[in-house]
């Protein structure tokens, strides 16, 4: 090849080595996104052949040397009819298409396994329940669907993986969830593709999607001992939450014993699900988050706790089934970390607590700032 | 009903003695010119520097994109390269692009009238426009500003300590100066049009006009807001974006492309008006569907307004609003859908030659076509998810806004610079720019539709090797668009002393504008004209040029 120059060759080369025109479909949403991909190339490929076969044709037939009188037309509403119709009939086929997509991606089934994400200038670390921490690497078996609930510590981030089809906005200060499941092992890009300053492009990592066993032993071997909700229960201890919810009668505080997903009325009448947003922002802005029936009292925990402190909590009250490990806390001043393994088989407080029906009037808090109307009886 | 159409003798064609070029002298009798022409004259010469400046940053990132890794500028001079880009490409060349140069100088001709409702405040928009420039100019000599071209909040209002006040000022006083072209535009096309000018005899490029004008003066103030909050939010830490005071950052986001998004019509609904203009000039025959052309230019303002969360699919918008948006995206295809289709049918049974501006015109045609199609693509909810923030994306509005837009505008250009010079252009060598700008677009932009796919984001100023082929073409084919852009620039320069003798109406166009002299009188018109007879018919114009003729003879 002394007539070619090495640069053009090496060129040819990897063009002809890894030229590709689609990422690897490694997730169970990957074919569908792909057939959508197809089709709406087909019809691209429809309407640019024939708006090239209406130019190129007339061009040739009436050029002037074959055609030296143009003859006027005024337009036809038939014809516009149908370039309307048609298109309009073609794009509501995508648009469909599209949303259906779309709705299954962003809404993840009930029993995915969830991982945190917290994104910030400019790297991601990922939190595994059982509180293995990854900075810019995701470890995820296959063949399991996985939830990512993911926050910005800073800016707009967006979490894509290419090769999965998926992608959602890290957004400052909200949490933001995607979905899917991984149907071939291997290492796919991680990418950062919102804009987020100097080092955007460097805020990228591994997706490592694994067998099933191999995952487990992963798991087994990155652990740091505590998991997220150990870490929370310190947490919970340390700031004194368990002093009003500490899921007595009497608290200050709303009971916190399997309020995750259930509904809660907000001073004012409005219900919500205590999702793992409303969870995070009643400790942040707890005064917007005003559950009925108790007096707003509770201080804003806005800057005193790192957007990991957040997650560990928010895990812990997810899982919080009753409220003996509160108590035990509470009491207990040489609790130790180590003790908190195993949830306790003790009686669950829930079904009491929202319905009320056990709450003595008597063991109301005789705060003066207390509005007195709950959901108790008089 | 037929149509024969017999060129005029250019060999015969003279300058006239006065004209809007040669009635004052001085650099004073330009600078505080109040006719339309002139200003539209300051207009091309500030958009033309804007342009190449916005082009050589185009050029350093494609130079830095050669190779994967982060080796010609810093990260931080990267990310100022493509906000640069961004910011001079969209405020300071492709709004002001059409409107404010062409539209300015055939706008008013074109409805018979002698000037803009408002010649002062026409000036006025275009030092607005010198004042903008200045402000972004200094900001980029201050040491640049590294936002992106959208002032993403929080970013750009609590982690970047460059210029972006002095940015964001330039594009605020920008927004201005859009705001008051419109304003003249609207009023002079309800208030100064001929006697017999209706509504439906006027051009298509006064309905594209006046399409774009309404977003300008609706559109803008909103994004004036905008830049205002994210001024005080910096300066004085207000809260409305800033989550930890109780503010959405996805406010910004909803504010920002209530301008954005319109903003993207405002910029080729005015090239649509050059594609009609010109294709009906170069087919001899009245555009296709006159009404269902006009009308989809109102259509796509009117639907442009409601359509903005399409830009924000993935940012936790709620998934019913996201429907409602990406339905609505659909809607706002069909209109463009219509024109295309319109366009190509005026070819048929017309008497097509290929001058420069006609090869521009089918450049627009099949680029835009692409970029409309893969708009679709992106408005389509699930496939969002996937192409959104990637170099699909960045090859998305590359088509519209350059294989459309700045197609139309060369063609434009091309168009009426025998009208705006009196002289004529080297018709070969424009031929060999407008096929090397065809090339060259389609070797810098197609690429990227792959690599988006693969999934490289936009804005990397460093990628993984596997993308390198692909990023190599588009650099390859930046360098021929490069030659492409630079050609024009050079011959037409060429042609300002050089060029053949235009005479009054060398396409044989039937607009008003080609009825009188060329380069026009300051007055336009000696006596304002009485209009007869509908737009683009030819007819009218062969029988006007027979009975002239019988006269002289």
């Amino acid at each position: 090849m002394h007539f070619f120059s090495p640069v053009l060759w090496q060129f040819l080369v990897k063009w002809l080595t890894e030229f590709a025109l689609f990422p690897p479909q490694a997730s169970a949403i990957a074919p569908y996104m792909d057939a959508f991909y197809f089709f709406l190339l087909l019809i691209s490929l429809v309407g640019l052949v024939l708006v090239g076969l209406m130019v190129g044709t007339f061009s040739i037939m009436f050029r002037k040397e074959k055609n030296p009188q143009a003859t006027h037309i005024e337009g036809s509403t038939l014809l516009e009819a149908t370039w309307t119709i048609i298109p309009l009939a073609l794009f509501m086929v995508c648009f469909v298409w599209g949303a259906l997509l779309y709705f299954r991606i962003y809404n993840p089934p009930t029993n995915a396994m969830n991982i945190y994400i917290v994104g910030k200038q400019w790297m991601w670390k990922a939190e595994h329940p059982g509180g293995q921490h990854e900075i810019n690497a995701l470890h995820i078996p296959v063949d399991r669907d996985v939830q990512l609930t993911m926050i910005s510590q800073d800016v707009f981030h967006s979490f894509s993986i290419p090769a999965f089809r998926v992608k959602r906005e890290v957004i400052p200060g909200r949490y933001s969830t995607v979905w899917f499941r991984a149907t071939q092992a291997g290492t796919y890009h991680l990418f950062c593709t919102q804009y987020c300053g100097t080092l955007h492009s460097a805020m990228i990592g591994d997706i490592v999607a694994m067998p099933p066993d191999d995952y487990r032993k992963w798991i087994a071997g990155s652990t740091s001992g505590q998991s997220l909700a150990q870490n929370g229960e310190r947490l919970f201890a340390s700031l004194g939450c368990n002093s009003c919810h500490s899921g007595t009668s009497g608290a200050r505080g709303p009971n916190l014993a399997g309020i995750y997903r259930s509904k809660v009325t907000l001073e004012g009448g409005r219900t919500v699900t205590a999702d793992d947003e409303f969870l995070r922002g009643s400790i942040l802005n707890p005064t917007t988050h005003q559950m009925a029936g108790y007096a707003p009292i509770m201080p804003t925990y806005q800057g005193q706790v790192s957007e990991e402190g957040l997650i560990d909590l928010v895990e812990y009250i997810k899982g919080l089934d009753s409220n003996d490990r509160i108590h035990q806390t509470l009491n207990d001043s040489n609790f130790s970390p180590s003790q908190a393994g195993a949830t306790g088989a003790a009686p669950n407080y829930r079904s009491e607590q929202l319905t009320g029906a056990k709450q003595l009037p008597d063991a109301k808090p005789d705060t003066s700032t207390s509005k007195g109307m709950g959901p108790s009886p008089q | 009903m037929s149509t024969i159409v017999r060129l005029p003798n250019q060999q015969d064609a003279t300058l006239p003695k006065r004209s809007y070029l040669n009635s004052e002298y001085g650099l004073k009798s330009w600078l505080l010119t109040g006719d339309h022409k002139r200003i539209a004259i300051l207009y091309l010469i500030s958009i033309t520097f804007f342009f190449f400046l916005g082009g050589a940053f185009a050029g350093l990132i494609r130079l830095e994109l050669l190779t994967p890794m982060p080796d010609l500028v810093a990260s931080d001079t990267y990310n100022k390269l493509f906000t640069m880009h961004g910011i001079i490409m969209v405020f300071l060349f492709l709004v002001p692009s059409v409107p404010a140069t062409i539209g300015n100088f055939v706008l008013p001709i074109m409805l018979g009238a002698r000037d803009l409702a408002f010649p002062k405040i026409n000036l006025l928009s275009w030092y607005l426009y010198i004042v903008a420039g200045i402000f972004t100019v200094s900001a980029l000599v201050l040491g640049g500003v590294d936002t992106g071209w959208t002032f993403t909040t929080p970013l750009s209002t609590h982690y970047l300590n460059t210029h972006v006040i002095t940015a964001a000022m330039g594009v605020f006083i920008a927004g201005f100066s859009s705001i008051f072209t419109g304003l003249n535009f609207i009023v002079t096309t309800h208030r100064m049009r001929a006697p017999g000018m209706t509504w439906f005899r006027i051009p298509l490029f006064v309905w594209s006009h006046y399409a774009a004008s309404i977003l300008m003066v609706l559109g803008t103030p909103v994004l004036a807001i905008t830049l205002v909050l994210v001024a005080l939010e910096r300066l004085f830490g207000i809260g409305v974006f800033d989550p930890s005071k109780g503010g959405d950052p996805l406010l910004f986001q909803h504010l920002f492309w209530f301008y954005s998004h319109p903003a993207v019509y405002i910029m080729i609904l005015p090239g649509m008006g050059v594609i009609s203009e010109v294709i009906s000039t170069f087919s001899r025959k009245r555009v296709f569907g006159y009404t269902a052309v006009a009308f989809s230019s109102v259509a796509i303002a009117v639907f442009g307004f409601f359509v903005w969360a399409h830009h924000m699919f993935i940012m936790g918008v709620s998934n019913y609003s996201a429907l409602v948006f990406s339905l609505l995206t659909m809607l706002v295809a069909v209109p463009s859908a219509i024109k295309i289709f319109n366009w190509a049918a005026t070819l048929y049974k017309g008497s097509i030659t290929f001058e420069t501006p006609m090869l521009y015109a089918f450049g627009f045609m099949g680029l835009f076509t692409i970029g409309g199609l893969t708009g679709v693509f992106l408005g389509s909810l699930g496939m969002d998810i996937h192409l959104t923030e990637t170099y699909f994306i960045v090859a998305h509005f590359h088509f519209v806004m350059v294989g459309g837009m700045l197609m139309a505008y060369l063609a434009g250009v091309h168009f009426w610079w025998p009208k705006i010079t009196g002289r004529m252009y080297p018709e070969g060598l424009s031929k060999l720019a407008a096929v090397v700008t065809f090339i060259g677009f389609i070797l810098t932009f197609f690429p990227q539709f792959i690599l988006g796919y693969l999934g490289m984001p936009r804005r990397y100023h460093a990628y993984p090797p596997e993308f390198q082929v692909l990023n190599v073409l588009s650099t390859a084919g930046a360098t021929v668009l490069g030659i492409g852009y630079l050609l024009p620039m050079i011959y037409m320069t060429w042609s300002l002393k050089y060029g053949a003798i235009a005479g009054s109406n060398p396409w044989q166009a039937t607009g008003l504008e080609w009825q009188i002299q060329s380069p026009p009188p300051t007055e336009n018109f000696l006596e304002i004209p009485v209009v007869d007879h509908e737009a683009y018919d030819y007819e009218w114009l062969a029988n006007k040029t027979q009975h002239e003729v019988t006269t002289v003879g």
